[in-house]
């Protein structure tokens, strides 16, 4: 299959190395003390966080830190075609456990000890690359909850087909079979906080599409930085309409 | 741009991503459920518009550089019907739409893929314009707008845009042949042509015979002759309307199936139709209907007294008579009774009495023409020379009917090979109607025919895309410490492992060894190339071998699946080399029963690289006595005791003759040709890759009973066997067919006079069976497995993962079922593994009838200067001579007693030698003094020369030897 023209073109329009239209919102779930929608192209995850709050379970709660949870979960409509999957299943297992260990690494635990964040994650509409939006509007959720963070983290995915690292794959794309690399980064820190692959590459090519999902992940995070600060531009006008 | 840096595509921060768009559109799930699928699509602003003189654009692809021609645009349909045209070098300065590309892909991909290389030859001037991701070029399609009237607009878009955008510095021309694209074109200010008006204009007669003539033009404006109305008479019914047809098929009064015409009697074809559950049989052109072999048809049954049995006979174009020829003798059933379609009976209606459901064409739903070699049928040279003629072509698939072309260079075309691509074909007109494509050489010239084989047997000879090289490993390659660190791979290169091999064999895939165990038992182990740790799903490489389906061997050369490197360096399993492997150990007991086995990735250096003829030299060499020849003597006792007991559990031992070329080097043609010697070297080999086939077979059918690829030989239908049956039985021997083991005995015992006797009924026997089949184990039920050849309920291909696909995929599926990798999704696929399977048994059916037709070829050659006598051997005896078997020189064919052309129903026929008298009912014949009498399968000597009957048609003639 032709991924990519020989005019350079990828099936959608995009060129290998661009990413798909970001989109988010903050604040879209009252009851939540914090949440977010993000969008990458036509995949579409929301992201509520509650806490931190007392632990709900008293014999789970640590002196030291607070216990993060996540659950992740896939909208029944989210692919279009009905199937059955939910939480339990053991993908969602292992992208609810990738999300709380990406999202604790972040969040200063230290600052509140013996409290509970809870991190509900679902995807809207999926079209490749659900684990990278799961990730980025965790991040903006939790910051839209205030809590405390050692850097903002954002993620982004790369992969490799037709001989070309590629960076964001959609569906189509994701379903080529080739290499997929997601990556989560501390954009300040200018570390890497997630690392994952779902099949072998050589050691020079992963190198490559490492570079290239990190460079993502980067622009990502700016993307993301700018609707923060604008959301916090607009809570400050809303108060100020509020002040007497 | 900034192409080396990730653009988010964020709305702040748009970038060249100007705008988005909604694709929506509905597909089918594997399920049959209907889903709407949304996706995205880009619109941007930095596509370049290909012209080197654009102040505007980005120029780095640009190659539009002719200022003086117009940019030809031009429509999906000029590109279907005229891309030999456009192949031409005269044509240039052309854009090439990507809506016009991706309907070209959806329609036709070889015409695509031929479209795709003349755009990327830069010396071409063609230039790719991605319209539909340009923001000032992409339209949304209207309410009740079609697809077709959509496209047609956005390439008329997309012209305006190229005329305001260079208009100031050149012309812009659309071409199109739809009159209604035109119209549209003109009102909106578009210059727009017919293709026939744009190459009339550039005054090059000679590209006028490679335009592709649309159906009304080809009738009123070319055929003059056929302007008399009384001259255009209807030959053939009306094709019904498709609407009409599609209402047939539902109500069952029509059917739907390929249309296959008999290879041997070329106005005979099959449709095999699912509704009427049997094969269709359709006689005649009339009937025929214009249908071309492998169409999509819709066929109507006759009224049931119109049905033919077996028997019957017509002989309705008598001016197209059919002509036997000499060539190879058939290996199986599939190269078919050559000479048997004489007799006006097909393959598969020998049963007589039978009366099988008979029909007609009404329709055709899917045309499968493509570009057809042949020449050109002789004919005297117009006077004064030049102008247009109308000449007949022949194909040389002779189910193909002859075509009309016109051209303007007949003397220059009569002596040669050409390609000619079909156009249409009008119910008043006889035959076809197409044009010239190209000229492959002169007839006759080697190269030349070898050539045509390879084009008509669909053969890829294309060298390897520059994609594909990319994913070898850089060279020179060596063994890397990462390799040597793997778990997974075993370090065997302490062990004495050598191979065997046809002389000068290059792409080595296997080699053994046999060490004794301190125990008295043998370890066995048989070595394949590791070639799937250097071919990976989803890589071009991968998909261009899979393509290939396996490599080819002709008489003088071989085209590879894979590229050079792979097949003759780094796969092979050369001597004294350190190479990758993936090995089947077994422990064997010293009477060669298999106490276990075990598959593992491995590394081994083998120690000889021999021939099949030194390898037999050193066991037969008494004074030898080093490890290695002892190892071979041990492995050969195995073999001879593992060949007693498969021959014993019904096993056959066929025989096909295989001929042998000894070629000069310099002019590549035959000096020397023989039957290949089959020493005991050979079959201690093929022992042992059967063993390794037969226990990888088990072993991946176990992990994957879905999705496992096996090959399979189907038991034969008695059918098959009745002219087998009846030959032997006119000399008195009875076959006993139940079962290969009944068979293999009553083989066994079928014996004459000679030594030879019993190894021409093995060849006789041989062409009564097909070929074995690739197929996946998910779509069949196991009693379906079995191997009939073999006596083998289960049977794969593995050995030779060089130059056959198939044994690519049972790697993966052995490698995944170690757990050393995970199984590709393709391979998971039971429908994927069908349709891959498909490809694999039409490749190697391709690949073995183009190796055949080489050495027919080659044959014809060798001959050509050297008239021979030679010892025959009578396969058949019949009312008008003779079908003979040369044993020598592997060919078979017919020799005349009648004066050709006269079939007259007489026992009595004359020859140089007097009269004969036949008997066909006990297969003898009788001179008429009494001296000379035959009996089927006894020999005799017959003359083999070259005969050129007709000017440029060289062919073998058998004649009986005159009587001493
Ligand atoms: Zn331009």
């Amino acid at each position: 299959m032709e991924y990519i023209s020989p005019e350079g073109l990828r099936l959608d329009g995009r060129r290998p190395m661009e990413m798909r239209q970001l989109h988010a919102e903050l604040g879209v779930i009252a009851k939540a003390d914090g949440s977010a929608t993000f969008e990458m192209g036509n995949t579409k995850v929301v992201a509520a966080v509650y806490g931190p709050r007392e632990v709900q379970n008293r014999s789970q709660q640590l002196q030291e830190q607070a216990l993060v949870r996540c659950e992740y979960s896939m909208a029944t409509f989210s692919t279009g075609e009905r199937r059955k999957r939910g939480k339990g299943d053991r993908r969602s297992t292992e992208i609810s456990l990738v999300i709380r260990q990406t999202m604790e690494s972040a969040i200063l635990t230290h600052l509140l000890p013996r409290s509970q964040i809870d991190i509900f994650v679902q995807v809207l509409q999926a079209d490749g690359g659900t684990r990278s939006a799961c990730i980025n509007a965790a991040a903006l959720a939790l910051a839209d909850a205030g809590i405390p963070m050692r850097d903002l983290v954002a993620s982004c995915a790369a992969g490799f087909l037709n001989n070309t690292p590629l960076l964001d794959l959609n569906y189509t794309e994701d379903s080529g079979g080739g290499p997929d690399v997601t990556v989560g980064v501390f954009p300040k820190l200018d570390k890497i906080s997630l690392l994952q692959m779902d099949s072998k590459l050589p050691i020079d090519l992963f190198e490559k599409v490492l570079e290239l999902a990190t460079e993502g992940a980067k622009a990502t995070a700016e993307y993301m930085r700018e609707r923060l600060s604008e959301n916090t531009r607009q809570l400050v006008s809303a108060r100020g309409l509020l002040r007497f | 741009m900034v192409a080396s840096h990730p653009k988010a595509g964020a709305e702040d921060n748009r970038g060249a991503a100007a705008m988005l768009q909604s694709k929506s559109f509905v597909k089918k799930t594997r399920q049959g459920r209907l889903l709407k699928i949304v996706r995205e699509h880009y619109l941007r602003d930095d596509i370049a518009c290909g012209a080197v003189y654009c102040s505007i654009c980005d120029k780095s692809t640009a190659c539009l550089s002719d200022t003086t021609s117009p940019i030809l645009i031009v429509d999906t349909n000029v590109v279907l019907q005229q891309i030999d045209l456009l192949e031409n070098l005269a044509m240039s300065n052309v854009v090439i739409l990507s809506v016009v590309l991706d309907e070209a892909k959806n329609k036709n991909l070889s015409v695509y893929n031929r479209l795709r290389t003349i755009c990327s030859n830069p010396t071409r001037h063609f230039f790719v314009f991605a319209n539909e991701h340009h923001k000032d070029t992409y339209i949304k399609g209207m309410v009740g707008e079609s697809p077709n009237d959509r496209n047609d607009r956005a390439i008329r878009v997309a012209s305006q845009w190229y005329q305001r955008h260079l208009g100031g510095s050149t012309k812009i021309l659309l071409l199109t042949n739809d009159a209604e694209n035109r119209k549209k074109a003109r009102e909106e200010g578009i210059i727009a042509e017919t293709v026939q008006a744009y190459v009339q204009a550039l005054g090059k007669p000679e590209l006028l015979d490679l335009v592709a003539r649309s159906q009304v033009e080809n009738v009123f404006k070319h055929d003059v002759e056929d302007l008399r109305p009384s001259k255009r008479k209807v030959v053939y019914a009306e094709h019904k309307a498709m609407s009409e047809i599609t209402s047939g098929l539902r109500q069952k009064i029509y059917h739907q199936g390929k249309f296959r015409v008999n290879r041997y009697n070329p106005f005979e074809a099959y449709v095999g139709s699912e509704s009427v559950g049997d094969e269709i049989v359709i006689k005649g052109k009339t009937d025929m209907n214009r249908a071309f072999d492998g169409d999509v048809v819709a066929v109507e049954l006759l009224p049931q007294e119109c049905w033919q049995d077996g028997s019957g006979k017509i002989v309705e174009d008598d001016d197209e008579e059919e002509e036997e020829v000499v060539g190879l003798v058939p290996a199986s059933a599939d190269d078919a009774p050559k000479n048997q379609a004489l007799e006006g009976m097909s393959e598969k209606s020998i049963s007589i009495g039978i009366a099988r459901p008979t029909g007609r064409v009404i329709g055709i739903i899917k045309r499968n023409w493509r570009p057809y070699c042949g020449s050109l049928e002789p004919m005297p040279l117009p006077a004064g020379g030049g102008g247009t003629v109308h000449a007949l072509f022949v194909a040389a698939d002779r189910r193909i009917p002859k075509i009309r072309i016109q051209t303007r260079q007949l003397s220059n075309l009569l002596d040669k090979r050409i390609i000619v691509a079909v156009d249409s074909w009008e119910q008043t007109s006889r035959y076809p109607s197409g044009h010239y494509v190209r000229s492959i050489g002169e007839i006759g010239d080697r190269a030349t025919e070898s050539e045509v084989l390879l084009i008509e047997n669909d053969i890829n000879t294309r060298p390897f895309s520059e994609q594909v090289l990319a994913c070898l490993p850089p060279l020179p390659w060596s063994m890397s410490a990462e390799d040597l660190r793997n778990p997974y791979r075993r370090d065997l290169r302490h062990v004495r492992v050598f191979s065997v091999d046809p002389i000068g064999c290059k792409d080595i895939d296997d080699a053994l060894n046999c060490t004794l165990l301190p125990n008295g038992n043998f370890q066995v182990a048989v070595h394949i190339a590791d070639v799937t740790n250097f071919v990976h799903p989803n890589t071009p490489l991968d998909e261009e071998a899979s393509q290939r389906g396996t490599s080819v061997y002709l008489v003088e050369r071989r085209i590879d699946m894979l590229p050079k490197p792979l097949t003759e360096d780094i796969c092979s399993l050369r001597a004294d080399v350190e190479r990758l492997a993936f090995s089947v150990l077994w422990e064997m007991s010293p009477d060669a029963d298999i106490l276990s086995v075990e598959f593992t990735k491995s590394i081994i250096k083998s120690c000889a690289a021999l021939s099949y003829v030194e390898a037999q030299a050193r066991m037969d060499d008494s004074r030898l006595s080093d490890p290695l020849t002892l190892d071979l003597r041990n492995m050969n006792k195995l073999a001879k005791i593992m060949r007693r007991r498969r021959i014993e559990s019904g096993a056959l031992t066929l025989a096909s003759p295989e001929v042998k070329f000894e070629i000069d080097t310099e002019t590549h043609d035959p000096l020397d040709v023989g039957m290949y010697q089959v020493r005991e070297a050979n079959q201690m080999i093929e022992e042992f890759m059967l063993a390794a086939n037969v226990s990888v077979a088990g072993h991946i059918l176990k992990h994957f009973p879905m999705c496992s690829l096996l090959r399979r030989h189907p038991i034969p239908t008695p059918k098959m066997f009745e002219p087998l049956l009846r030959t032997a039985a006119a000399v008195g021997i009875h076959l006993d067919i139940s079962s290969s083991k009944a068979l293999a005995d009553s083989l066994d015992e079928a014996q004459g006079d000679d030594p030879y006797f019993n190894k021409l009924i093995r060849i006789l026997a041989t062409r009564c069976m097909t070929q074995a089949v690739y197929f996946c184990s998910g779509e069949l039920s196991p009693p379906e497995f079995h191997h009939y050849g073999l006596a083998a309920p289960l049977y794969t291909h593995f050995t030779s993962p060089i130059r056959r696909y198939a044994d690519v995929i049972v790697h993966r599926l052995l490698a995944a079922s170690l757990g050393l990798n995970k199984l590709p999704d393709l391979l998971r696929d039971k429908s994927l593994l069908t349709s891959i399977s498909d490809n694999l048994n039409y490749r190697h059916r391709n690949a073995q009838m183009a190796g055949r037709a080489s050495v027919e070829l080659h044959t014809l050659i060798f001959f050509r200067n050297r008239p021979t006598e030679a010892e025959a051997r009578i396969v058949k005896i019949r009312s008008n001579g003779l079908i003979v078997f040369v044993p020598k020189y592997g060919i078979e064919g017919p020799v005349y007693l009648t004066k050709k052309g006269t079939k007259e129903e007489t026992e009595l026929v004359s020859d140089i030698d007097g009269k004969w008298i036949i008997d066909e009912e006990h297969q003898t014949l009788l001179s008429q003094d009494g001296k000379r009498r035959y009996k089927v399968l006894e020999r005799l000597s017959i003359y083999i020369q070259v005969v050129e009957p007709q000017p440029n048609r060289p062919k073998l003639e058998l004649t009986l030897m005159k009587a001493c």
